[in-house]
């Protein structure tokens, strides 16, 4: 892949006394490019408009910017359709509008042909030990909605969904099989197909949280073969506000909306409202426009460099880190090295006897950032038997040299606080 | 010294190894008062027992877990208050508030010579996010001694 530094004018920062910056927290949050900041620019600066409204000039050069930026994304994730994207404020926004359509669905909204969504005492709703709160908290809710179960799939030593239980806890009973496509934690990719091939058994709806995915690795959700997927926009190098969720066009056009208000309609008497298909019912009320452009643009430049090739950068990266990590004495490392199908370019570790607030701060000071805390997967983390920990985390900017800066900002950690294996 | 060596003083590092006063136990005293305070954004915590003869904290018990600022903090403000005068708390507590406060400077004499060890915490100031850290056990304190009133007048 080719050099992209320069690409990131924030990369050029000092910090911390001078020193150069080492940002190794891009699962948390991504830096942006020239062309990113430059899209949401031009268009505050130039086009500004009310999107699919309006007869005007700048309306129409409003409008074709967002709907271009859609169909940039729609590519760049394998959507057959443009219209299979709908924008988001985020991923979790995302994921809780399937949950929540699911919710009105069952409650007897969207007419008959939203039945095929509606959950009932006696269903159940699956999800495994090693997802994101925003993968687990929605289906709980909808669970205590619904008085459907919520049930999950356990994770082994490494943290990885055991496969086998797919067997015996998804059965008959199961409508919905919410996973992640990669852990924020251990960095694992997951095998979807196996979790796709056990839904179709029991005609279960699939939703995959590719947050950890879609902005590190090759990723086709047609080819995938699930049946809604969420992803954000921060985190693959566009601006923070804006998400999507991918869905089959199908299902999107008879899922109820959650959210009802101008522009979601087609029309309204006093005794009922139809809505109009995807991705219209769903964008209630103004969009964030200049958000989704800058999305738009990420996709392309992330296009441009290949995935591919930014999967195999990253992989080599966070091999990097696990390897030196788990060779560290008195530091563990929280999931494998290496899996079979891949693993993200992080590495999260907990420091015997520090608190990852203490590895963090030390890290700090020699210009490293890394995410510090339970990353929003407590279940995760109870099951290694830890609070929290620490997760230094690559993108396509990130380099060998921030590796050894890592590396040796960790051996400063142990000798800061005398860590003995 | 870097900002970080102010921040993580000896001091600190001695405390959060061997923490003073650390293992809950019932408390004899004519008052006693109980605060438990979480740290939501790191999941750091203590439980801090207070015991009140009069106007004097008598007793004190805690435990807790979570960072070494937020553990050694504990461990200084057990060997502050006990044996002082509510009154002796207060002014101790709105001292070590103003300390976090004041970006990593130290305080008039006057209020140095009052924190005496929880200086230690000086540079703690210059770091926004560790600033609650320090506080945790602070504010159970606080709370703890309002609990052990509130008991004694009720």
């Amino acid at each position: 892949m080719r050099d992209v530094r320069g690409d990131f004018p924030l990369l050029k920062r000092r910090v911390r006394g001078g020193r150069e910056l080492v940002y190794l927290d891009s699962a948390a949050t991504s830096q942006r490019p020239h062309v990113v900041l430059n899209a949401v620019d031009e268009f505050e600066t130039l086009h500004n408009g009310a999107v699919q409204r309006g007869a005007h000039l700048l309306a129409e050069e409003a409008t074709e910017a967002f709907e271009g930026a859609r169909d940039a994304v729609a590519r760049f994730v394998g959507a057959r359709e443009p219209r299979e994207i709908v924008w988001t404020g985020n991923a979790t926004a995302a994921l809780n509008l399937v949950a929540n359509g699911i919710g009105n669905a069952s409650a007897g909204i969207g007419g008959s042909e939203a039945a095929r969504f509606a959950l009932k005492p006696g269903d159940s709703i699956v999800i495994t030990q090693a997802e994101h709160h925003a993968n687990i908290v929605p289906w709980q809710q909808l669970a205590v909605r619904t008085g459907a179960t919520l049930k999950w799939i356990e994770v082994d030593a490494d943290g990885v969904p055991r496969l086998e239980q797919l067997d015996t806890v998804v059965d008959d009973s199961t409508r919905v099989l919410a996973f992640g496509h990669a852990s924020n934690v251990t960095g694992v990719v997951n095998d979807v197909a196996a979790f796709v091939a056990r839904a179709r058994e029991v005609g279960a709806l699939t939703v995959l949280d590719a947050c950890q995915s879609v902005p590190h690795m090759p990723v086709d959700f047609s080819v995938l073969g699930v049946d809604f997927a969420a992803f954000s926009g921060h985190k693959m190098l566009g601006p923070t506000g804006i998400g999507a969720l991918w869905g089959r066009a199908e299902l999107l056009d008879a899922l109820p909306p959650s959210i009802f208000g101008g522009g979601t309609v087609q029309t309204v008497t006093l005794e009922q409202t139809t809505w109009h298909p995807a991705p219209t019912r769903f964008e209630a009320g103004s969009q964030p426009v200049a958000q989704a452009i800058g999305l738009g643009a990420a996709a392309r430049y992330l296009s441009e460099l290949g995935m591919g090739e930014v999967f195999a950068h990253e992989r080599a990266l966070g091999q990097r880190m696990r390897q030196a990590v788990a060779e560290l004495d008195g530091v563990r490392l929280l999931g494998p090295v290496d899996a079979p199908h891949g693993v993200l370019g992080l590495a999260a570790f907990s420091v015997d006897g520090v608190h990852p607030h203490d590895v963090g701060q030390v890290l700090d000071d020699a210009g490293i950032a890394v995410r510090v805390g339970h990353h929003c997967a407590q279940p995760l983390h109870r099951h290694f038997g830890v609070t929290g920990s620490s997760r230094a985390s690559a993108h396509v900017y990130t380099t060998d040299a921030d590796v050894d800066a890592f590396i040796a900002g960790l051996e400063r950690v142990i000798e800061f606080f005398g860590v003995t294996a | 010294m870097s900002d970080l060596e102010r921040m993580y003083q000896q001091v600190i590092l001695d405390h959060s190894r061997e923490a003073h006063g650390r293992g809950l136990r019932d408390l004899a005293s004519a008052a006693v008062g109980e605060s438990h305070q979480v740290n939501t954004t790191c999941g750091d915590e203590v439980t801090l027992r207070i015991g009140l003869d009069g106007d004097t904290v008598a007793d004190l018990a805690w435990e807790g877990q979570g960072c070494s600022i937020s553990q050694a903090s504990v461990s200084v403000l057990n060997d502050l208050v006990v044996g002082e005068s509510v009154e002796r708390v207060d002014e101790l507590f709105e001292a070590f508030k103003a300390l976090m406060h004041n970006k990593g400077e130290p305080l008039d004499e006057e209020r140095e010579d009052l924190l005496g060890d929880a200086t230690a915490f000086t540079g703690v100031g210059k770091y926004p996010a560790r600033i609650k850290c320090a506080l945790l056990g602070w504010m159970a304190l606080r709370d703890s001694v309002a609990q052990a009133r509130g008991a004694d007048h009720g």
